[in-house]
């Protein structure tokens, strides 16, 4: 085995292991501590996809920032005492998990059944260049030029959504 | 980046530079959305000057639309077109923000939501929707999508105070959240399988490839996602709760607007694939969500005793009748949809606008029963609001009638005679409740507890939407004439 799949299986298993346990563990606390791994797991695989700066925003943006906001919340929330609002219906629980190992088998299936080297146009020779932070700053202020004006809109309106819906007096 | 590249893109942006009027809307709007921020922080009579100047403006963008129907192109490396159906669907979302903005002015104040916000937040969905019409790249209508979905998450909790307008605000956005997570999906794996985020291009090249699974799962996902934007079933869960715990002028921005952009993500993905291979994957899927919808709807909105509620099981079962448009796959049917669109919106935009009017400061007289001898007391609302339930039951000559006429033609064209068959029917069974209004409002007996104040600008707004209804109805051949023109 190459060093590249050893790599991969490392980090591929941490993260779906990491996934199960944020799903299942009862305080909200430990789930978001396992999502942080998570998203570690997953930045090793940008990694690993020559995606480098997108591991590298993986770790300072979510791990880094958005869930260090999230556990701040949580511990100041405490949720785990309104135990009342997490009751979970158990057919609904077994119905759930049925649905998601479908939805799973069929992904599997598509992925395992179909010939992705064919079908993938770009080649993978590119893929590198792709990943540096040149190519993706190239693109946003080029191609993408017109979406990333509008995207602008979208945090303008989030913005003034989360000022209305949270703000003490308003008036 | 080498510089031939770099000289395409310079050319490139200097033709989109130099086609700004084609485009001017929607830059238009943006800019009203700043000065609008500005008008609501430095103006202390902002409540009075915003609604007017957003009307100004909205209308001002349905007209111009509507004079650069003709006035195609595709701009920005190939991430937003003009004219034709964009241009159309344009003027519906401006058209009917503007009627939204006339039925809000009043509602607004004694419902406790009182705020400059609010217009400003119907600027942004407004935009988020021309975005939409516009996209030529996943990536626009998700943008477009997202900007929307936003705003409508926060104008469905705009009554803070009260319980049901933040359980709808929580249910919207959590389930909202979910599906949009089931397009980014869908679109990251039509992405992966052609290499491109172009939509004509994905969508006719999908089979392009030999066992191209992932591509057709993007498709699936994707239209799952949409189904649950439209709110048809099996993904309605939302609708009734949301459309009857958000503030009523939400709701009819919700329920016509929000629909209707959503319907036009899915006529721009699936319009260039008419008559291929890839509609025969997923025109079964449509027929039998068209199927569900049309009868869950028709059927459940019978039991309702609210008129919200049962309003919002009536936009189940119309966005059953449009699926049969999508399904059919024919050019009849896509102008069938769209003409269909218009006339929903308008259809509902009254009939909100009268549901408004008659709801009390605290959300009262929102029952069916509250309607008892409206026809009496009120004759103009009554005739309106029976205007309104005739032409949404499919009543000739109002435009109701002509839409649903169009989509079943082009499912017979098709060969789904069964699904029109099956519209008929459905169309049959939800004029039970539609009239149930009317004759209460005319035959009911005992006298009409309501007392609405009913303000100019709301009763405006009802009456353009009513002439917009008859005239729909009355000339449907030159909007269908003007819709295939593209």
């Amino acid at each position: 085995m190459e060093l590249a799949e050893i790599l991969f299986l490392a980090f591929a298993s941490i993260a779906v292991v990491t996934a199960i346990f944020t799903v299942i563990s009862r305080s909200p606390v430990i789930s978001a501590l396992f999502l942080v791994i998570n998203f570690g797991a997953l930045s090793g695989l940008y990694l690993l996809l020559s995606a480098q700066f997108l591991s590298v925003v993986q770790v300072i943006v979510y791990a880094g920032a958005i869930m260090v906001l999230f556990l701040f919340v949580l511990m100041l929330l405490r949720p785990e005492k309104e135990d009342k609002y997490f009751v979970v219906n158990r057919k609904m629980k077994i119905f759930a998990v049925i649905v998601g190992l479908f939805l799973f088998g069929q992904l599997a299936f598509a992925i395992f059944a179909s010939d992705i080297g064919q079908t993938v146009s770009i080649e993978s020779s590119r893929s590198e260049q792709i990943g540096k932070i040149a190519y993706i700053g190239e693109n946003l202020y080029t191609t993408y030029l017109f979406p990333f004006e509008a995207i602008a809109f979208v945090l303008l309106v989030a913005t003034i959504g989360a000022i209305v819906i949270s703000k003490k007096k308003l008036d | 980046m080498d510089s031939t590249a770099i000289n395409n893109f310079n050319s490139d942006l200097a033709v989109s530079l130099s086609a700004f009027w084609s485009y001017f809307p929607i830059v238009f709007l943006a800019g009203v959305i700043l000065i609008s921020i500005a008008i609501e922080m430095y103006s202390k009579s902002s409540k009075k000057i915003l609604p007017w100047f957003t009307v100004t403006a909205l209308l001002a963008c349905a007209y111009y639309s509507l004079l650069t129907v003709t006035d195609t192109g595709v701009y920005f490396s190939g991430m937003f077109a003009t004219g034709g159906l964009t241009n159309i669907f344009n003027f519906i979302f401006t058209f009917g923000g503007a009627i939204v903005v006339l039925l809000s002015v009043d509602y607004i104040k004694k419902s406790g939501i009182y705020y400059g916000e609010f217009y400003i937040l119907l600027q942004s969905a407004v935009l988020g929707m021309m975005m939409i019409a516009g996209a030529k790249d996943m990536i626009m209508i998700f943008i477009g999508l997202e900007q929307m979905s936003i705003t409508f998450y926060v104008m469905a909790g705009l009554n803070r105070k009260r319980a049901s307008s933040n359980e709808a605000a929580l249910k919207y956005f959590l389930l909202g959240a979910f599906a949009t997570g089931f397009i980014v999906y869908g679109i990251g794996l039509m992405y992966g399988t052609a290499g491109t985020l172009n939509i004509d291009f994905v969508f006719s090249n999908i089979f392009a490839a030999e066992k191209n699974l992932p591509g057709i799962i993007g498709i699936l996902l994707f239209l799952v996602g949409f189904s649950f934007k439209i709110g048809a079933v099996p993904f309605h869960m939302w609708v009734p709760d949301v459309y009857q715990g958000a503030p009523t002028s939400s709701t009819a921005l919700m329920a016509t607007g929000g629909k209707v952009a959503a319907f036009t993500a899915l006529i721009l993905a699936f319009r260039p694939v008419l008559g291929t291979e890839t509609l025969a994957v997923i025109t079964p899927v449509l027929a039998v969500f068209a199927l569900l919808s049309m009868f869950y709807g028709s059927i459940v909105a019978i039991a309702q005793t609210d008129i919200k509620r049962m309003l919002a099981y009536s936009s189940i079962a119309n966005a059953g009748y449009m699926l049969i448009g999508l399904a059919a796959g024919n050019d009849y049917g896509i102008e069938g949809v769209v003409y269909y669109l218009a006339a929903y919106s308008f259809m509902n935009l009254g009939a909100f606008g009268i549901v408004a009017l008659i709801e009390s400061a605290d959300e009262k007289n929102l029952l069916i029963s509250d309607y008892n001898g409206l026809g009496t007391k009120y004759p103009v609302l009554a005739a309106l609001l029976s205007l309104f339930m005739f032409a949404l039951s499919g009543i000739p000559p109002f435009a109701g009638f002509f839409g649903k006429y169009y989509i079943f033609i082009a499912a017979i064209e098709s060969n789904l005679t069964w699904l029109a068959i099956a519209g008929v029917i459905a169309s049959v069974i939800s004029v039970y409740f539609y009239l149930r209004i009317v004759v209460l409002m005319y035959f009911g007996k005992g006298e009409s507890q309501v007392t609405p104040e009913i303000t100019n600008a709301s009763l405006i707004g009802i009456v353009i939407s009513a002439l917009l209804v008859i005239v729909m109805g009355v000339f449907p051949g030159s909007v269908i004439n003007l819709i295939s023109n593209f």
